[in-house]
């Protein structure tokens, strides 16, 4: 059981700085996710929480204490790889024991330990193969449980899954969440994908260009995106954006794009806003709702529909704005018709159009 | 896609194709042919009696097929003034083969590993500087090496002459190493240091298990260019190491009396023998290893 804490930490390939000024606490137990695209520094962040990169600048605690200098293997981490870097010469068996036999702790005990870990993988009918003969999903149970073995405090999982076709990404995301609530071991988890963030995580950090843009609960990260960048990364279909101006008129407060206008003043703003002011409205699709006779309703020109099995995503103009939105299967919206709906402005987001920042 | 492509190769060749079928393999028959050619000229030559090699004709295969002077090449044939045959140049050739090919391999083994894992500050101009030594020609190296030996006192003994072909193989053995280990995924490494597998442990139980087939690669590169080798094994083995090649050339280059060319072609036959038995048994292997280096895994 351990947590950790990051202070004002810096990571650079010679000059070019990957990872700024990076505070970051994960508490006791818990799942953290670092969300975000390729090249944002998420795994060179994980990869310096084990050891494994140097930092050019601030200190990595665990419980409290200063581990930024430590030797990885001492560092009570367990790690798994996208490649699952299982060693190639080595039987399963062999690959799960490695870092035990290096400790030196007695064969009862290893014994003990790997019939324990390759149980609860279900991988224990696979001990004397060679990687080579295993699928990709065995290989990464295997992974898993060579971190598992080690009585690790903290897991650290990068990208573990990306190698995987779809079904079984599914069925070993799941079997992670399990082992998890199994073991409540901190841990650590490194993705671009934001289906596993959301579903895994019990706080989602969400990274770019090295800086974490927000901090929060899958659902927070989900419904209030703290700027443009993490609105438009997460949800898919993706976020509509819209840019535009709010104006207030008296009581109310309207977003103007051109000819389109919406009565936005049930939105719940951070702060006051200015009139006229210039923003990004960002829309998710599935905030824009069938009207189904309601009064607020707005008349949408349908363009494309795309059937995605349990729903539809439709492409409509209202005004002049394009906007995607979803409606069920029984909603009779077809291309080039015309289609009623309404906006749930609760649910919007907006953005200021120069900072990208929430309001 | 597959279907169509077995359908492409079960189609009967048109006339055209069939003709530069035959083309091709006609150019190819007369090329393994002219290579050939030497070879079987030294072999038929070394089952005659010199009665039958000054007849002068070269190609004939022999009236009388005998082995007398393979036996006298092996066992008494003059090298200066011993007349012991190669045989004590075989022995030779294999005290300075063994220490020199397997020290050489673990060296360049060890050095591509630390060069391609372990990412010392300024390794890449280090690799960039041995990569120049395998560009020098090493006659330079000689005269230093010659007095180099003679100052530390090993000159002319077997231990300086398996030095100086561990360090004429480090270039090419630590680039071949490096090349493959760079293909190896980092995780690997990242994986058995978290393990808790230090630099020898990481060298010694993972890294090297893998190494096989480039090793194969190294060992056939090694055998081939240490067992041919004559000027190092002339200037520094000293007298009583001469390896096979050199006596070989003592035989050959006798000025007295006449050539006893049967003798010479069985000499040459018996010394090229280990390289081409290397060739001939590991083809299979160096090719998979060359390969193996080139694509990634």
């Amino acid at each position: 059981m351990s947590s950790v804490s990051l202070q004002n930490i810096d990571i650079s390939y010679g000059n070019v700085p990957i990872v700024k000024k990076l505070d970051l606490t994960i508490k006791d137990g818990e799942f953290l996710v670092l969300l975000g695209p390729s090249g944002c520094g998420k795994s060179t962040l994980l990869n310096a929480i084990g050891g494994l990169t140097d930092v050019s600048g601030g200190s990595i605690f665990f419980n409290d204490k200063d581990v930024t200098w430590t030797d990885p293997k001492d560092r009570g981490i367990g790690m798994v790889f996208q490649s699952y870097a299982l060693y190639p010469t080595m039987s399963v068996e062999r690959n799960l024991s490695f870092g035990l036999r290096i400790a030196g702790i007695d064969r009862a005990t290893i014994e003990k330990k790997v019939k324990w870990a390759s149980e609860l993988l279900q991988i224990d009918h696979l001990l004397d193969r060679k990687p080579s003969a295993l699928s990709g999903g065995q290989r990464q149970r295997v992974a898993i449980g060579r971190a598992l073995v080690r009585d690790a405090d903290i897991f650290l999982f990068d990208e573990p899954l990306s190698n995987l076709d779809a079904k079984l990404r599914a069925e070993l995301r799941l079997e992670i969440k399990k082992l998890h609530k199994t073991l409540k071991s901190t841990m650590i988890y490194v993705t671009h994908d934001q289906i596993e963030a959301l579903t895994l995580a019990d706080r989602i950090a969400v990274m770019k260009d090295g800086i974490i843009q927000q901090l929060d609960t899958p659902l927070n990260v989900y419904n209030k995106p703290a700027n443009e960048f993490v609105g438009s990364f997460l949800g898919s279909p993706a976020m509509n954006k819209v840019e535009g101006r709010l104006v207030s008129e008296g009581e109310s407060r309207f977003f103007i794009a051109g000819d389109f206008r919406l009565d936005v003043s049930r939105y719940p703003f951070a702060q006051n806003i200015e009139s006229s002011r210039k923003v990004v409205l960002g829309l998710r699709p599935e905030h824009i709702l069938p009207a189904n006779g309601s009064a607020a309703a707005i008349e949408g020109q349908v363009s494309l529909v795309e059937p995605m099995g349990s729903n539809i995503l439709a492409w409509s103009t209202f005004d002049g704005v394009s906007l995607s939105h979803l409606v069920g299967q029984d909603d009779s919206c077809e291309a080039d018709r015309t289609f009623p709906v309404t906006i749930d402005v609760q649910k919007a987001s907006f953005f200021d159009a120069e900072t990208g920042w929430r309001l | 896609m597959s279907q169509a492509k077995s359908a492409t190769t079960k189609r009967p060749l048109t006339y055209h194709e069939v003709w530069g079928r035959v083309g091709i393999y006609a150019f190819l028959g007369v090329l393994a042919l002219f290579f050939l050619l030497p070879l079987y000229v030294m072999l038929v030559t070394s089952f005659k009696s010199m009665d039958e090699v000054r007849l002068g004709l070269i190609f004939s295969l022999p009236q009388q097929f005998s082995i007398d002077a393979w036996v006298k090449a092996w066992t008494s044939a003059c090298t200066g003034l011993e007349c012991t045959g190669l045989q004590v140049g075989f022995g030779n050739s294999v005290k300075i083969l063994v220490p020199s090919v397997v020290l050489s391999i673990l060296l360049g083994a060890l050095n591509g590993y630390a060069l391609s894992f372990w990412k010392v500050r300024g390794a890449n101009v280090l690799f960039a500087c041995l990569l120049l030594g395998s560009f020098v020609p090493y006659q330079v190296f000689i005269y230093p090496l010659v007095r180099f030996y003679a100052k530390t006192g090993i000159y002319g003994s077997l231990p300086a002459i398996v030095i100086t072909h561990i360090i004429f193989g480090m270039p090419v053995m630590t680039l071949l190493f490096r090349n493959y280990y760079s293909g190896l995924p980092l995780e690997l490494f990242k994986a058995a240091r978290i393990d808790g597998a230090g630099f020898w442990k990481i060298f010694f139980s993972i890294i090297l298990p893998m190494s096989v087939p480039i090793a194969i690669v190294a060992v056939i590169m090694q055998v081939t260019a240490i067992w041919n080798d004559f000027l190092l094994g002339l200037v520094f083995a000293g007298r009583d190491n001469l390896p096979m090649t050199v006596q070989l050339n003592n035989i050959v280059n006798t000025t007295t009396g006449e050539r006893a060319y049967n003798v010479n072609m069985a000499a040459t036959v018996l010394t090229s023998l280990v390289p081409l038995t290397v060739y001939l048994v590991s083809g299979r292997w160096f090719v998979r290893g060359i390969a193996s280096g080139a694509v990634k895994g």
